[in-house]
């Protein structure tokens, strides 16, 4: 189907069913128990685990198949928000116009870069894109203010110079982006018993960008251009003795994946108006990094699977204080209620990134396929044969 | 994501049969019956309290975090009432707002925009929160603004500093009790002039975004007032962390002040390495060469330690206030005494504005009899009110900020103890503060109109 | 002409952060060959030994003084730190006053120690391990570690002070024939100079005259080789390590001073101290310490505001244009050796 062989169509299908439910499946607990902080089904944090998902889809077509280390992917990620918002000023509040202008944007920052980054190779490149990212964000933090309204990061005002649109809503707000008039943030509630299902126009718009995505990278992966990256993985050296010069196909990866993080970036623009310098720190280039390897680099799923990790302790983590863990442990007798507090206590809410470099840790060293080898060992466990192995593996199809 | 799928077969049961063979009622969330956006149903009221808990201001959030479960115990009844009993307005009674009671959700800002509009989000579309306050810079507290604006909630900034916040990026659901740039120049500059007179030459270091413009424009223009010259205006990269190739070149420069234009761990630094280059010192033109730090909080001073010493600057407030300047700021002592006995040490300005917010959005609910947030804009625009430590204050309807007294501090020669390390030199009253709505240092926005999201 | 020296001596002084900060990373990064991103970290750490001394020698025990009263109206308390106690205020005070330097001794072993733990129980396991796995684990390693020093020192500045004597400055002017006060440098910084000198002098002096130091050298050109040869090159690789370790601790201690230790110090140098090693060029000891003083000189001019007002925002990128046109002219950096990390 769609092209594809057997094998990535069951991905491709559990990946479609996985964001079409996300608002169920990430919302297994009853809103009124006390697991319901672990829920992560509202539409904002959605919203961004697809968003990043595209950005780490994106920026695997490069690490994963060529082995080359971007450090600085998070400069077109900013770039493309820019764009989005920019789009929102002055031409439309539609988000397809400031989707495609971000794309393509990035798209060109990324030939740039890449046309001379690309000069070197190993951590040479990686140093070169780290320097053209934070050049970008210190420049747009400070001396570009004109353009990206620095510390506080672009948005939109009741006096845009809107040229298809109104500059101030009917009840005298700022408009919000829409596709063709329906509204991102228009949210379809359904209440069902103590559960509390959100449906987001926005986030299944964005949802079905990922899933192109998705699919996109799939055929990549599977097409002669992608054998050629991969081989440009494994030994260089050779294919420029066979005569081949490689430049062009990393520079086409290098602008594919670049193009990938500008559509994140407007996405992100799409579904929030605001544009912050912070989006091209070298933090949010890293986090791109972390978000892969975490997930399996080179493997299909992974960076997706990576990006939700991080995303959710982020979002989720941080927001368990004092007062939910003794609500959570309210049942036990006061002092075992007061030392589990006091246990849990440092690695939650304001010690949520101590929690998420222990498990980096942990990943790495448990795992070193990634997240994606966690979900096959479990697989492995369940079906309790260990022939399975390659059967299992589609989602890990490894780049090596 | 990975712990979902343990119990992904039975969810989906679940939403395979509620689509099946349930009409559920089902409606679009902005539009609720009550017309506004999380209006609270049951017997409790959530707030969310949103304040940097990593990154370099965390032990502000910290400060602010506490300041916030302090106020919700006060609001509930619990605890000594702190600055109920001497808040002007007497209608809040103990028992939560409008009968309910409150409870909190609290979010990691890590002082980005981006991250705090993530957790302002989820604290909104999950969590139900009605009202948000808290943040400990001025790119936060605008991004955070505009999304309650959008969203249909009240938002209370916390300390943000910046001219922006109720200037060019104000907005009808925000309001500010902190002070601004441009109050704590019109502060200054009549100390200024009382200590080191009106022949001076300033020399500015200003942190590269838009709080440091936005301050060292203050200054420039009051001080020029005064008839100080500015001999060079530098701004300095905020990821600078060594100061001393921007402090060399003050030493020849003919400047007799320096004016250091940064906020927290930048401020600790150029402070110290303006020390260590000897700058205190220093005699230029016949006259002892000065450092002012525009704004103070207890935190720097904590951090900058004996080089504060000497050095002037302005707060929003300080917890020594009401015993060196009298009655008029009733309700510090309140708070101080209600803070001290919980957590062992005074409060901060920051914990005191947070704290102060949180009584005024509760107070200003229940005047106006609902959580509506157009009513809750209506009921705080042009307030009057005394009691909350800074001496009596008008919220201005135009802009939405606070005007009230400002003081000068100065770092003190010989702290007695870790919590003394600022004096207040003079209280600048309200009226040498205030400016017009359309000040030009101000324009360029809009309020707009309140939303309640419906 | 005088702000012309200044800035040089500025740039020296920063460019002796930024190479005592290189030297260790590039032990690690261009000759083990790991990745290190807990590198900062261990930056960090080594200024917090220097805190954790001042904690230590302040040691207080409270008396009740009646004559006064704290915040909340009760009496307060005065604290005495023990060694003044003992020792009197002459050289009790005068020993935390010095604790600085002498948090130099207090460091050495516990960053040795650090060192060896962390090769010996994590980084041992990712010599073979790609690139990118190693940076996982040693950004995990890193965000860990600050997090610990934030939960136990919060995330505020904290003041360590150099010792009274160094607190002053030195008329450099006078030497050079200036008038008095016209270039002044505060005695720490020059300390620091020279104490970096001392150490990069003392680690290339290590590895080429002692048999240690060429078997390691011999090790980083070819490991294999030298297995072979029957020595066990992986102890002298956690010796190594340790030394890194204890070199970026030295750099923290004595950074001290000059401006106060936060918990997150070694992020702020971390994608800078990558820059330095990458820019002197992998694997070349030389090239780190000369690119440390490159970029320290170049940033200090590019902070002038002759400069800035010809290029604004100058200040802000230097570093990163540096690096960009040292890596496009010279495909290695300054003094790189081909083949290290370039796959």
């Amino acid at each position: 189907m769609f092209g594809l062989d057997k094998k990535d169509t069951t991905l491709l299908l559990i990946v479609f069913v996985l964001t079409m439910c996300a608002p169920f499946l990430l919302n297994p607990f009853p809103g009124n128990s006390a697991m319901a902080q672990f829920n992560a089904g509202y539409p904002d944090l959605m919203q961004r685990f697809v968003i990043y998902g595209i950005f780490a889809i994106g920026f695997n077509i490069l690490f994963g198949l060529t082995g080359y280390l971007s450090f600085g992917h998070a400069a077109f990620l900013g770039v493309g928000s820019y764009s989005a918002v920019w789009m929102f000023k002055l031409l439309s509040m539609n988000v397809l116009p400031a989707v495609i202008l971000s794309v393509i944007i990035a798209g060109l920052f990324a030939l740039v870069i890449g046309f001379i980054s690309l000069r070197r190779s190993g951590i040479y490149f990686s140093i070169l894109t780290l320097a053209f990212a934070q050049m970008s964000f210190a420049l747009a933090y400070s001396v570009l203010t004109p353009i990206t309204n620095g510390e506080t990061g672009l948005q939109l005002s009741l006096n845009d110079p809107r040229i298809l649109g109104e500059s101030v809503s009917a009840s005298g707000g700022i408009p919000f982006p829409s596709l063709f008039g329906l509204d991102m943030r228009a949210t379809h509630v359904m209440e069902l018993g103590p559960w509390m299902f959100q449906f987001s126009a926005g986030y299944y718009f964005c949802a079905v960008l990922m899933l192109l995505a998705f699919y996109l990278a799939i055929r990549i992966f599977r097409s002669p251009f992608g054998l050629m990256l991969r081989a440009v993985k494994s030994n260089q050296q050779r294919m420029n003795y066979t005569g081949l010069n490689v430049r062009p196909y990393t520079l086409a990866a290098f602008v594919i994946s670049g193009m990938y993080a500008g559509l994140a970036g407007g996405l992100l623009a799409a579904m929030d108006p605001l544009a912050g310098a912070e989006r091209m720190q070298w933090t949010a280039s890293g986090e791109v990094v972390l978000m892969t390897i975490l997930g399996g680099a080179g493997t299909l799923i992974g960076p997706v699977l990576g990006a939700g990790f991080i995303k959710y302790f982020e979002n989720i983590f941080s927001k368990i204080n004092d007062t939910v863990l003794h609500q959570w442990f309210a049942f036990m007798p006061d002092g075992i209620e007061d030392l589990l507090v006091t246990v849990i206590h440092p690695f939650v809410g304001k010690g949520w990134h101590l929690t998420l470099g222990l498990m980096f840790m942990a990943v790495v060293i448990f795992l070193p396929g990634g997240l994606v080898q966690g979900g096959q060992k479990i697989g492995n466990l369940f079906r309790r044969k260990p022939a399975a192995d390659h059967t299992t593996s589609a989602a890990k199809t490894p780049a090596e | 994501m990975s712990r979902m799928n343990l119990t992904r077969r039975g969810v989906i049961k679940t939403g395979a049969i509620a689509g099946a063979g349930l009409a559920m009622p089902t409606y679009l969330s902005a539009q609720t019956e009550s017309g506004f956006t999380n209006a609270p149903a049951g017997d409790s009221v959530t707030l969310g309290f949103n304040v940097p808990q990593s990154g370099p201001y965390a032990d502000e959030g910290a400060d602010e975090l506490r300041a916030f479960e302090l106020a919700v115990e006060h609001l509930n009844g619990e605890g000594d009432g702190g600055m109920l009993s001497t808040f002007s307005s007497k209608v809040l009674d103990g028992t939560g707002i409008l009968g309910k009671k409150v409870t909190f959700v609290t979010g990691d800002t890590q002082t980005k925009s981006d991250a705090a509009r993530a957790s302002a989000q989820s604290m909104i579309q999950k969590d139900g929160a009605i009202m948000i306050s808290g943040g400990s810079s001025s790119g936060v507290a605008v991004a955070v603004q505009s999304l309650c604006q959008e969203a249909g909630i009240i938002y209370m900034n916390g300390l943000t500093h910046s001219n922006d916040t109720t200037g060019k990026d104000k907005k009808a659901n925000g309001f500010r009790h902190f002070f601004n740039a441009y109050m704590s120049a019109a502060a200054l500059a009549p100390v200024l002039k009382q200590l080191y007179g009106e022949d001076r030459a300033a020399y500015h270091l200003t942190a590269d975004y838009t709080w440091g413009w936005t301050q060292q424009e203050s200054i420039q223009a009051s001080t020029e007032a005064l008839g100080w010259t500015t001999v060079n205006n530098v701004l300095t990269p905020l990821a600078a962390t060594d100061f001393s190739s921007y402090i060399t070149p003050v030493l020849n420069s003919g400047a007799d002040v320096l004016v250091l234009n940064h906020y927290g761990g930048n401020m600790v630094n150029s402070l110290t390495n303006a020390v260590q280059f000897g700058l205190r010192d220093k005699q230029v033109n016949g006259k002892n060469f000065e450092i002012v730090v525009p704004l103070y909080s207890e935190l720097m001073a904590k951090g900058a330690g004996a080089n504060i010493k000497g050095i002037v600057g302005s707060q929003n407030w300080d917890w020594k206030v009401e015993n060196v300047m009298g009655d008029k700021y009733v309700g510090s002592n309140a708070f101080v005494q209600s803070f001290g006995n919980k957590y062992g040490f005074p409060p901060s300005q920051a914990a005191h504005t947070c704290y102060a917010q949180t009584l005024l959005y509760a107070d200003a609910v229940t005047r106006a009899g609902s959580f509506n947030p157009c009513a809750v804009v209506e009921a705080l625009e042009d307030f009057e009110f005394d009691g909350l430590g800074n001496g009596p204050t008008l919220y201005r309807g135009a802009d939405h900020q606070c005007f009230k007294d400002v003081l000068v501090v100065k770092g003190a020669e010989n702290p007695e103890n870790e919590f003394n390390l600022v004096e207040i030199v003079e209280v600048t009253p309200t009226e040498q503060v205030t400016y017009d709505a359309e000040h030009p240092m101000f324009a360029g926005g809009a309020l707009g109109s309140c939303n309640p999201g419906a | 002409m005088d702000a012309i020296i200044l800035q040089i001596l500025n740039g020296l002084d920063k460019g002796s952060a930024y190479a005592l900060i290189a030297l260790g990373l590039t032990l690690i990064f261009g000759t083990l060959g790991v990745v290190n991103f807990a590198h900062g970290a261990l930056f960090m750490i080594g200024a917090f030994c220097a805190v954790t001394l001042q904690r230590i020698l302040s040691i207080s025990f409270e008396t009740v003084d009646p004559t006064k009263t704290d915040f909340l109206g009760n009496p307060s308390t005065v604290d005495t730190p023990y060694i003044v106690h003992w020792f009197g205020p002459e050289v009790g005070g005068g020993i935390i006053d010095w604790s600085v330097p002498l948090a130099i001794l207090f460091a050495i072993p516990i960053m040795i120690a650090i060192g060896f733990i962390m090769e010996r129980g994590l980084i041992k396991h990712f010599y073979k391990r790609p690139h990118a796995d190693q940076i996982l684990v040693t950004f995990g390693l890193a965000i860990v570690l600050q997090e610990v020093i934030k939960y136990y020192y919060g995330a505020n500045p904290i003041q360590t002070g150099a010792p009274e004597v160094f607190r002053g400055s030195f008329d450099f002017g006078v030497l050079l024939g200036f008038d008095p006060n016209v270039i002044i440098y505060p005695y720490w910084r020059l300390v620091y100079f020279a104490f970096a000198a001392l150490i990069i002098g003392a680690v290339f002096a290590f590895l080429q005259f002692t048999t240690f130091g060429m078997v390691v050298r011999a090790g980083m050109a070819d490991r294999e080789t030298v297995g072979l040869l029957g020595i066990n090159i992986d102890k002298r690789f956690t010796i190594m390590f340790g030394l890194a370790a204890a070199v970026a601790g030295l750099a923290g201690v004595m950074y001290a001073p000059i401006n106060a230790p936060n918990y997150h110090m070694g992020m702020d140098f971390l994608v800078l101290s990558f820059v330095v090693v990458v820019v002197g060029g992998m694997g070349s000891l030389p090239g780190a310490v000369l690119a440390g003083f490159l970029l320290g000189i170049l940033e200090s001019f590019a902070s002038m505001t002759q400069v800035i007002d010809l290029i604004p925002g100058i200040n802000q990128i230097i570093i990163y244009v540096v690096a960009i046109i040292v890596l496009l002219a010279r495909p290695r950096g300054l003094m790189g050796r081909k083949g290290v990390m370039e796959e």
